[in-house]
């Protein structure tokens, strides 16, 4: 447990129905600089729902959000987006016909927006352009720089999807799957990526690859039909018996230790 | 996106020279007949900026146009208007009816936005042929056009075929340079990732409302430009036929492409001349809306990139009618034809 | 206004708002189900009403006369006009995007408007109706209604109910339900979603033919009454959810009594009164009254 641990982003009994199914039900959860908070979860347990309501797709039902001390609740996405919060997509959101580098100017630009200067060509902002290709090579992504992004492979795709995320200065990151259908070079690459920017950010991360998640989560929550049913170190959570029958089975837990 | 390639300046660079050289030779009906397609060119550029540029599927586009007509001829009852004061008060009642119905218009997507978009153009088209505002059926006559100091007199056609020109080509170079800054570049990725732009930080209602405005700004010049031709506004103006024809017009000509907004309003015309015309088609003529709604289903079917992406479709066919041929003869010449191979 | 005019405008605007809802049901279920908007869904209305003028004698000539048998007639006919369209050229909309769906169908209906005015010319016609139809019912003292409105807002409350019925009670409507909300599932069934498709977009055709032929005797035959009707038609889905068949028959009704009584109490802006309704609707809940179902 860290002590002291700046909470950069909370979410307050949050519950989401739709007509008369309860998608997220007062769920609370806390992410704090420098740590990695996963969510796990069988399908259709809300996971998703969850990021979408913590990143403001949509409204909830009940409960708030409070980002960097303030109550977003009411907040737009693209608000809560220019204040420091950025998501990932469990499917790849980038703009195909584009270039990466104009993916990632794109990103960049959201935070420098200047709609009005009209005469102004927009690749002749060194500054927006700079910062665009170190988000590209953030990310590996350095030497694809004019390819179409519809083009790139798969887990290209995903590291592109990341670089979005970050290109715009989060502090607060919502990774929706972001391993999902990458081979095990990748995965060990975007581990890395994730360690190294856990110092500097607040994470949360919700994978199915459970070797991934014990690997690099500091704090695991486990949902079941939209509910939290536990919370906590990764060991604690391994040894909770409602987890392991509900989740992870009764087989033996992974190998590999918590930090 | 391809940045200002060679043959596209190229085109355009004899396209505007070509509409700047041609008055001067051309008789009444060929000048009447420029102007026309200029005008008309004006008012597809303002609906590729929605439709093309920001992926807003507009069909209400004529309502900004004949307000932008109606407005002119209002507001010059009386003297010899200027034309400065006439065209801004076009360009801003069509601005304001834009914001109006762009506000609400852009609390619904998809399907939705077409229809309400319809709709709203629709009522202003009520309001016009119902109320007493705007003459009723018959409509209203401009008595005197306008004019800017002694050289600029728009009862001249050939003054007003080159203060078209110079609305075009002004309109063309503000658009060109809108697509590459700022703004422009969030549009174009609010029209192919509009989840991402907001979750980028943009406010994507902002920017689709502000292209909204403009692009209503820009169909008010061109109704005030038409007005003036004509001295004439009806209601018709504001038809959902005119509607229809201003999108038929960017796709016919190539969505996404200024350029293709400018050939889409060439062609239109052509095909409306040539189907309307008696010369060719003798009493048919009458029916010439056959003829229109066969090109338009047509060309979606065999045009998909209008005619401005025709040299591209040309090349990709080209391309793989040759690679077709180099696969069959790369098999051993012993195994005989695909159809010997049973195949 | 009196109580017997009350009841008139009343009666006027339940007929026409449920004449409204059956054209209307037709665009919100093709698209609701196939995912298509049909923009040359009024030009079947339109020729639903020249079905009625250009069949009537052709009925009475063969079979001696009979109201029902033109419209039985009529309805046949569609629903093979139906089958043919959805054939040769719906079928090719259903994947494509819906700018193109726009372009296409509004090619269609300058093709159907120009088909029309070379078979049947660009006259406005006036249909009679069928003489045992054609009295009026006094209403209090002074006033009369007449029976054939009466006819129309029954026809279209049976049908209306009739739809409610196969949708909710049969094996068809289950299919149809399900079809639009899953379409692999369905194929992979087994059901044949192109014929499903078929005999849905059939149907929708063939409700807004009869449409059209019974208000025939009603508004006269005229040509650019698919138009007016369609537009009414997206106004009625903005409002009223699309894919929400509860949501067409509400917002029919309420655009019904909008423009009635518009017309009795505000005739210099009854054209406009329903769009005003529209705008209130979008900025209070933009997406209609009603989720689809």
């Amino acid at each position: 447990m860290m002590a002291s641990a700046e909470v950069l982003l909370r979410g307050v009994e949050l519950t989401r129905r739709w007509g008369g199914l309860v998608a997220v039900n007062r769920v609370t959860l806390e992410l704090s600089r420098g740590a990695v908070h996963a969510v796990i979860g069988t399908n259709g347990a809300g996971k998703s729902t969850l990021i979408d309501l913590l990143s403001g797709e949509f409204p909830p039902s009940a409960g708030r959000v409070e980002l960097l001390g303030r109550d977003v609740t009411s907040w737009s996405q693209a608000r809560r987006a220019r204040a420091g919060l950025g998501r990932s997509y469990q499917r790849s959101t980038i703009f195909p016909p584009f270039s990466v580098l104009e993916n990632c100017r794109l990103a960049v630009q959201a935070q420098r927006q200047k709609p009005w200067t009209l005469w102004h060509d927009a690749y002749r902002d060194a500054a927006t352009l700079r910062a665009a290709r170190e988000a590209a090579a953030g990310v590996g992504l350095a030497a694809l720089l004019d390819q179409p992004a519809g083009q790139l492979g798969h887990g290209q795709k995903r590291q592109l999807e990341l670089a979005l995320c970050l290109a715009i200065a989060p502090q607060v990151l919502l990774l929706d799957e972001p391993l999902a259908g990458m081979g095990a070079e990748e995965t060990e690459r975007m581990l890395g990526l994730l360690s190294a920017l856990r110092p500097d950010h607040a994470i949360l991360l919700v994978e199915h690859d459970m070797d991934a998640v014990f690997r690099v989560a500091d704090r695991i929550t486990v949902m079941v039909n939209g509910a939290v049913i536990a919370s906590g170190a990764p060991a604690e959570v391994r040894a909770n018996p409602e987890v392991r029958v509900a989740y992870l089975g009764t087989d033996d837990p992974p190998e590999g230790g918590a930090h | 996106m391809a940045r200002f390639g060679k043959g596209k300046v190229a085109f355009t660079a004899v396209a505007f020279a070509t509409l700047a050289l041609w008055p001067l030779g051309a008789g009444p009906y060929g000048l009447d007949l420029v102007t026309k397609v200029m005008i008309y060119a004006v008012l597809a550029l303002s609906l590729e900026l929605l439709v093309g540029t920001t992926g807003l599927v507009c069909f209400g586009q004529s309502a900004f146009f004949g307000i932008g007509a109606y407005a002119t001829v209002l507001l010059s009852k009386g003297g010899t208007p200027p034309l400065l004061v006439l065209a801004s008060g076009a360009v801003l009642a069509a601005a304001a009816y834009a914001l109006a119905v762009g506000a609400l218009s852009l609390r619904t997507k998809g399907v939705y936005f077409i229809m309400v978009t319809l709709a709203f153009a629709q009522m202003a088209y009520s309001l016009v042929h119902d109320t007493p505002l705007g003459g009723g059926s018959d409509g209203i006559y401009l008595y005197r056009k306008p004019s800017l100091g002694t050289w600029i007199d728009l009862e001249r056609p050939l003054t007003l075929c080159f203060v078209a020109f110079a609305c075009l080509l002004g309109t063309f170079v503000f658009l060109a340079l809108l697509l590459r800054s700022n703004f422009g570049r969030a549009l174009a990725g609010i029209r192919i990732n509009e989840q991402r732009m907001r979750a980028t930080g943009f406010t994507t209602y902002h920017y689709q409302l502000a292209a909204f405005i403009l692009s209503g700004a820009i169909a008010g010049l061109a109704g005030f430009l038409f007005a003036v031709k004509d001295g004439f506004v009806n209601p018709e103006l504001l038809s959902w036929h005119l509607s229809g024809g201003v999108l038929i017009m960017i796709i016919l000509g190539g969505l996404g492409h200024l350029r293709g907004a400018m050939v889409g309003a060439f062609a239109f015309v052509l095909l409306e001349e040539l189907f309307q015309s008696e010369a060719v088609f003798g009493g048919f003529s009458r029916h010439w809306h056959l003829g229109l709604g066969l090109t338009i289903i047509g060309s979606v079917v065999l045009m998909p990139r209008g005619l401005v992406g025709l040299p591209e479709q040309w090349r990709e066919r080209l391309a793989g009618r040759r690679l077709a041929r180099a696969v069959a003869r790369r098999r051993a010449p012993s195994d005989g034809t695909p159809a010997e191979r049973g195949e | 206004m009196d109580p017997p005019t009350f009841l008139i405008q009343c009666l006027n605007a339940l007929q026409y708002g449920l004449l409204l809802f059956l054209v209307a049901s037709g665009l919100t279920l093709i698209f609701g189900i196939m995912g298509v908007i049909n923009l040359a869904h009024g030009s079947f209305y339109m020729i639903g009403a020249y079905l009625a003028f250009a069949l009537a004698p052709i009925v009475g000539s063969a079979f001696g006369g009979g109201f029902f048998a033109t419209l039985f007639l009529g309805v046949a006919l569609a629903v093979v006009l139906g089958y043919l369209l959805e054939w040769a050229f719906f079928s090719f909309l259903y994947e494509r995007e819906h700018l193109q769906q726009v372009l296409m169908t509004y090619g269609l209906i300058l093709v159907l408007e120009e088909l029309r005015s070379l078979i049947v010319g660009d006259d406005v016609h006036g249909v009679r109706a069928p003489a045992f139809l054609a009295g009026t019912i006094p209403l209090g003292e002074l006033m009369t209604y007449p029976v054939y409105r009466l006819f129309i807002s029954g026809v279209c409350l049976a049908l209306a109910l009739g739809m409610w019925f196969v949708f909710t009670r049969t094996r068809l409507g289950m299919m149809i339900r399900a079809g639009s909300t899953n379409r692999e599932m369905v194929q992979s069934l087994g059901i044949d979603i192109k014929f499903l498709y078929r005999v849905v977009f059939a149907a929708g055709v063939a409700i807004a033919v009869l449409a059209g032929m019974v208000a025939a005797p009603a508004s006269s035959v005229y040509p650019g009454m698919g138009n007016s009707v369609l537009i009414l038609c997206f106004v009625v889905v903005v409002i009223g959810g699309i894919g929400s068949i509860r949501g067409a028959l509400a917002a029919s009704l309420l655009i019904g009594v909008v423009d009635t009584f518009g017309k009795v109490l505000l005739p210099q802006a009854a054209g406009v009164l329903v769009y005003m309704l529209m705008a209130m609707i979008l900025v209070w809940r933009p997406e209609g009254l009603f989720k689809p179902g």
